[in-house]
């Protein structure tokens, strides 16, 4: 079922937590809702669920599952699933109880007979892995597992729409990532339109089909991973998808200076500041004539498919992120306190003026 | 043995002070607990069998157990009803004066139950404020088991609250939220996820205030008239004897007291603990 939310702001007292919003979702899609702590991306959520209630003024939005306008619709009627980032699992009540729960509280008339809500229990246990221990209680079960039960609890009233409260924010590294592939392949068996807040980019682009990108109550970009990543559209989005750079200076002619480190770039003159990501960073021995910015390594850390390498100057206020390939990486010898020279393979700006983005490549 | 060496040891223990503290516990329980209890059993020494039974089951000490347990049972009742409101009230909402109406609770605690008492005396006397409303309706408070009742529920409802409170505090909303998202109706909410949760805590709470309660004495002798076979209560029994120097008498209802008291303690504790445990996992 699509989710169509049109100018829907929210207030908490004096602040404004949204700014009115316009969001499509489509039938079957996978959305992310990625932001920093307070840009909204709960609220939203929780709009959507029917769990907070948007403002009326000055102007009512509206929100629409497929043709149902469900603006004015209880929680309870609304046909969600709700999975929570601390489960909020029914602590008294087993696993089985806990997943049947939706289906025995429906009103006589729907509610499927006790032989039907056994079946579809198991059914559900069985998807989430857990049909071993379905008379367990909550307590006894790991984060994971809890999260897994909490997802089968939610699917098993089928909603239109299933939402998810960061779901994976309060389990380990490891589990996280086996649950960030499980969803994905569930999501892609029972094709469910789902809507997932979370503030960690690196789950937002790999579990969803588009992401939104949410600061300060606002939409800043919707848009697929790929896009998303490589063409923000804004300064924001950018620095909030990945690790950044920081390069300020002053152009005269042509060349940027900064201290005694200087780089040619075909802008006007004035101040700049650009942007690089780690692996727009190439390290060398020497400097070229158009780039003389000289580095120390200050820290290495040699694990994972390229080396991160830490840079200092007194050109720089904050220390510089390199990733190298672990074959330059040898080449270069590198090793804690060596003096070496960046040469950018690319930057990009984003001049707070006009929205336009700049990117220069050049030949790494 | 080697348990014995490690309990001899003192470095085998990470955290200092266990001789002394437990030392000091053990001596203050002795002189303000069992030192008075041990006394209470030794005025019971000078009496026989059947005198002690005579004396427990005497006519008018056995009405004052039916008032005592009568009164204090409604209490407990009225005060697991509007305990759990108020600990809900002053958990779940927000509203100016909350952090006021919190402090209040503890009143009944921190009044001196004797001022309770004569206050309660004086509203709901024929001619107090209340009392001036409610007689006309042929409702009498004062001097009546409804007033011993009454007198109770004010000295123990911090008991239903204090102890609620802390659950439902510890209980997240998610929960409730989670239960409506799946299309649960407010009173199945209430029913089925959040009143298991509570039920321990609000019967604890309830057995405590109710135990507070047949032991209360100051508040209730100013309202109840102290009407023999009506309205006297058992620990006015004991006042009484007492001030007929009868000692022994009066250590033998006080016994009773103590050991419905101590029972009804247990009881609570034992049936709590074997829930908390279920709660927590400890048993498959």
């Amino acid at each position: 079922m699509s989710i169509r939310l049109q100018n829907i702001s929210k207030h908490f007292a004096n602040t404004q937590a949204l700014e009115p919003i316009n969001l499509d979702i489509h039938e079957g899609e996978l959305v992310g809702l990625l932001g920093p702590s307070g840009s909204g991306k709960t609220t939203l959520l929780r709009i959507i669920a029917g769990l907070e209630s948007a403002d009326r003024s000055p102007q009512p939005g509206k929100i629409l599952f497929g043709d149902r306008d469900v603006t004015n619709v209880h929680v309870r009627d609304r046909r969600i699933g709700f999975v929570f980032q601390h489960y909020a699992l029914f602590r008294h009540m087993s696993v089985y109880d806990n997943v049947a729960f939706g289906l025995t509280v429906m009103p006589k008339k729907r509610r499927p007979s006790n032989g039907e809500i056994r079946a579809r229990v198991f059914r559900l246990l069985e998807m989430v892995q857990l049909q071993h221990l379905a008379n367990r209680l909550p307590a006894q079960l790991s984060g994971g597992q809890q999260q897994r039960v909490s997802l089968a609890r939610a699917l098993a009233v089928e909603p239109d729409v299933l939402l998810l409260d960061e779901p994976f924010g309060a389990l380990d590294a490891k589990v996280r990532q086996d649950l960030r592939r499980w969803l994905r392949r569930l999501h892609e068996e029972l094709n469910f339109t789902s809507v997932f807040v979370t503030h960690d980019q690196e789950e937002a682009l790999e579990l969803s089909d588009r992401v939104v990108v949410m600061s300060n109550g606002r939409i800043e970009q919707i848009d697929t991973p790929e896009t998303l990543y490589r063409s923000p559209k804004n300064r924001f989005v950018f620095e909030f998808l990945g690790d950044v750079n920081h390069l300020e200076g002053k152009v005269h002619q042509g060349v940027l200076t900064c201290g005694d480190a200087h780089l040619t770039v075909d802008l006007p003159d004035g101040d700049e500041e650009l942007l690089l990501r780690p692996h727009e960073v190439r390290l060398a021995q020497q400097p070229s004539a158009e780039s003389h910015l000289p580095v120390t390594v200050t820290a290495i850390s040699p694990v994972g498919a390229e080396v991160r390498v830490e840079l200092e100057a007194d050109w720089l206020a904050k220390p510089w992120l390199a990733t190298v390939r672990h074959a330059d990486f040898e080449q270069l010898e590198m090793r804690r306190g060596q003096r070496l020279f960046v040469h950018p393979r690319q930057w990009h700006r984003f001049p707070a003026t006009e929205s336009k983005v700049t990117e220069q490549s050049r030949a790494a | 043995m080697s348990q014995l060496a490690l309990w001899r040891s003192g470095s085998a223990r990470v955290l200092p002070g266990f001789g002394l503290s437990m030392g000091i516990s053990v001596l203050f329980i002795s002189l303000v607990l069992l030192l008075p209890i041990t006394g209470l059993f030794g005025q019971l020494a000078g009496l026989s069998l059947a005198e002690y039974w005579a004396i427990i089951t005497e006519g008018r000490v056995v009405a004052s157990y039916m008032v005592t347990i009568g009164a204090a049972a409604v209490a407990a009742l009225v005060n697991a009803v509007f305990g759990l409101l108020l600990a809900w009230v002053l958990v779940r909402y927000e509203f100016p004066g909350k952090r006021l109406l919190d402090a209040l609770m503890d009143l009944p605690f921190a009044l001196p139950t004797a001022v309770a008492g004569i206050t309660l005396a004086t509203l709901y006397a024929g001619n107090g404020w209340m009392g001036s409303l409610l007689e006309p309706l042929g409702f009498q408070v004062a001097y009546t088991w409804v007033g011993i009742a009454l007198a109770m529920a004010f000295t123990s409802i911090p008991f239903v609250v204090r102890t609620v409170q802390p659950v439902l505090e510890d209980l997240p909303a998610e929960v409730d939220e989670a239960a409506m998202s799946l299309g649960a109706t407010d009173g199945v909410a209430f029913r089925r996820v959040i009143m298991p949760h509570l039920w321990p805590a609000l019967v604890t709470g309830t057995g405590l205030a109710f135990v507070r309660s047949l032991g209360e004495f100051g508040a209730i002798i100013f309202i109840a008239g102290n009407m023999p076979y009506e309205t006297e209560i058992t620990a006015l029994m004991i006042f009484v004897k007492l001030q007929e120097y009868d000692y022994a008498g009066a250590s033998a209802i006080a016994s009773v007291v103590l050991f419905v008291s101590l029972a009804l303690l247990l009881a609570i504790n034992i049936w709590q603990g074997r829930f908390v445990r279920r709660l927590h996992g400890g048993t498959g």
